[in-house]
């Protein structure tokens, strides 16, 4: 019987369980919403589940080290080591999570070389993206798609959440298309990350990571503005749960 | 902290300290603070004038010349900042809010004690916020031209000196002798060694003195009121580490060594020194105000005009409010080989252009020049970027361990 190794995201809006085998296969993957009380929702993700050791990451990270038996490690080391395992070759990583944003450059042999996080504003997150389907009245579901469907974009000038969504409700006011303003956002936030990523690096594909990875218009918009092929994981929520398993599988502890 | 109530324990557990710097030679620079409240309190009943200050520009080995004490007023704390922002704009340097906090408040028994205060033109923030300082306590402003290479900025800051050197003697009704300024220069010159000796403990390998136990030691050099003394208390901590192992070295030799830059720090300003600790990091050195960027410069006793020689010392001091800033680039240099640095943090605090724009020519030197990780911080003094910061200071640390 091999060992088994298991890597916990809790983040913002979901907590993701991966767990592996020694040879680094998924044999369990679970998610639950983190909601308001995220360690309850851990224990019960974890409960009946077998493993040997188990790596934590997510800003929930110190907290589940605490109560359970575990080891940490940032979201950017554990992202960085999940996109390499769906990309061997992959060197560049954006993840865009519900709360922050993070730029990741990896070396040739797949370890983090430099990183950027916008983890202080709303802007060019999950957040901002959420806030804007809802004063457009779309689902955060529909958002992406909708945004695609438009064949032309609307400029939203506003760096800030707050006065972004004023301009949206003054467009709407005006009766413009609601399809181009949708896209305009999505273009904002794309924006915000292309800088972040140019600081890190500038060529190669691009792996692409976090909840907002599901979003068809961000994905298509990044490559556009980019100019470099963006691989999308097949779920790209868990990239940080998987990455976590695995380094809990390479660090040998049991 | 600052606090009134401090003084009274002061004096009750003070009084001759020989035996407690035999035991603990750290005590005596953690309690720098109390212990120079009940100093300057006795200085100015003999009459003594207090100057604030608030930078390294400042000479002060002339203010100790005129026979005043020169005191560090710079702001280190959180709390004066709201005072402060009913005053200047939000979006300013937090040192300099700080600063400006205590005078408007008068919280601050330092600045209370003070009869004047000096202030230099280092930066736009500075400049500004001391126009109106001057209407809270005498004030005079020293002239700093930012080149430091050009000959006619040394003139002219020589000039400024001069001006100072007035001001002081109209101050104490007395002059300045020159014998009197020589001294003065050979004992900072000798603090200065003995905080070289200090740091380079530092250097090899094994076994450094982590950023926050050094701190007090550092921060204590803006609050010496006796520096025969202060120099005496120095040199008793170097012998006791020299001859024994310090009780607060951090014994895993594989944690990351941090070279720590940027704008200057102290208690209540922490945050990114104790979180990088926290972290598992150790700070071996800091180039900064705070640290090495003081000391690491002696005043040339050979030069037969002080004042000149003040005046080149001081010029020298590689602030990013000077241009060029090479000497910065180059004591970065030294400072990783020496101390065999795996990673360097660089300290902004939030709307300091000067520092902020001077990052990218760190980080090139980091990368480029020596291949390691380099990560900027741009913060202010509030504690509530501190899980943020925490992340990305853990994921830069991850980066030196394997």
């Amino acid at each position: 019987m091999g060992g088994r190794f298991a890597g916990i995201d809790i983040g913002s809006r979901t907590i993701e369980l991966v767990v592996v085998d020694e040879a680094g296969e998924i044999v369990e993957s679970v998610q639950a919403d983190t909601g308001f009380d995220p360690m309850t929702e851990a224990k019960q993700l974890i409960d009946g589940r077998d493993f040997d050791h188990i790596m934590a990451t997510g800003y929930g990270r110190n907290l589940f080290e605490i109560s359970f038996d575990a080891s940490t490690v940032t979201e950017i080391k554990a992202h960085a080591r999940g996109a390499r395992e769906m990309f061997p070759d992959i060197q560049t990583v954006i993840d865009i999570g519900g709360q922050d944003s993070k730029a990741i450059a990896l070396f040739d042999n797949g370890r983090v070389k430099k990183f950027e996080m916008n983890d202080r504003c709303a802007a060019g997150t999950g957040k901002f993206l959420e806030i804007m389907a809802k004063t457009l009245g779309f689902t955060i579901d529909d958002f992406g798609h909708e945004a695609l469907s438009a064949d032309s974009e609307l400029n939203i000038s506003s760096m800030c959440t707050v006065f972004a969504e004023s301009e949206v409700t003054s467009l709407i006011a005006k009766g413009e298309n609601r399809q181009q303003i949708a896209r305009g956002l999505h273009a904002s936030v794309i924006r915000r990350i292309a800088g972040m990523v140019n600081r890190v690096s500038s060529d190669g594909d691009i792996a692409f990571t976090g909840g907002v990875a599901k979003n068809p218009c961000m994905h298509k918009l990044l490559e556009e503005k980019l100019g470099r092929t963006i691989r999308l994981p097949d779920d790209p929520q868990r990239m940080g749960a998987i990455g976590a398993a695995l380094l809990a599988a390479e660090s040998g502890s049991a | 902290m600052f606090d009134i109530n401090v003084r009274a324990d002061a004096i009750e557990s003070s009084g001759p300290s020989k035996n407690v710097a035999s035991r603990d030679p750290w005590k005596q620079f953690d309690k720098f603070s109390a212990s120079c409240l009940i100093e300057l309190e006795a200085a100015k009943e003999a009459a003594t004038i207090i100057a604030g200050i608030y930078c390294i520009f400042a000479p002060t080995e002339l203010i100790r010349a005129a026979g005043a004490i020169p005191v560090g007023l710079c702001g280190k704390q959180e709390a004066p900042i709201a005072a402060a922002e009913q005053i200047l704009p939000s979006a300013l340097c937090p040192l300099i809010k700080s600063s400006y906090g205590y005078a408007v408040t008068n919280t601050c028994p330092f600045f209370d004690a003070s009869d004047v205060v000096i202030g230099e033109t280092t930066c736009d923030g500075k400049k500004k916020m001391f126009e109106l300082m001057a209407d809270i306590k005498p004030l005079h402003l020293m002239h700093l031209p930012y080149a430091t290479t050009s000959r006619a900025a040394l003139e002219f800051w020589y000039a400024e000196i001069l001006r100072l050197k007035r001001f002081l003697e109209k101050l104490t009704h007395q002059t300045i002798q020159v014998d009197e300024l020589a001294r003065q220069i050979n004992l900072q010159n000798r603090i200065r060694l003995s905080f070289q000796r200090l740091l380079q403990v530092n250097r090899p390998a094994r076994n450094p003195i982590n950023g926050m136990r050094m701190l007090s030691v550092l921060e204590s050099k803006g609050f010496v009121v006796d520096p025969e003394k202060y120099l005496k208390d120095l040199d008793a901590l170097i012998n006791a580490l020299d001859r024994s192992p310090h009780p607060d070295a951090s014994n895993g030799s594989a944690k990351p060594r941090i070279l720590l830059t940027g704008t200057p720090l102290g208690r209540g300003s922490e945050k990114v020194l104790q979180l990088i600790e926290d972290a598992d990091g150790v700070v071996v050195c800091m180039e900064n105000c705070t640290g090495i960027k003081s000391i690491f410069n002696l005043v040339d006793e050979t030069e037969p005009d002080p004042i000149r020689a003040l005046a080149k010392r001081y010029l020298k001091t590689p602030c990013a409010c000077m241009t060029p800033n090479t000497e910065r680039l180059e004591m970065l240099s030294r400072l990783v080989r020496e101390y065999q640095i795996d990673g360097i943090v660089d300290l902004t605090w939030q709307c300091c252009h000067a520092y902020h724009i001077e990052s990218t020519s760190v980080e090139k030197l980091a990368e480029q020049q020596f291949g390691i990780p380099f990560l900027h911080i741009a913060t202010d003094y509030s504690p509530s970027d501190t899980g943020q910061l925490g992340v990305r200071i853990e994921a830069f640390l991850e980066l030196l361990k394997n």
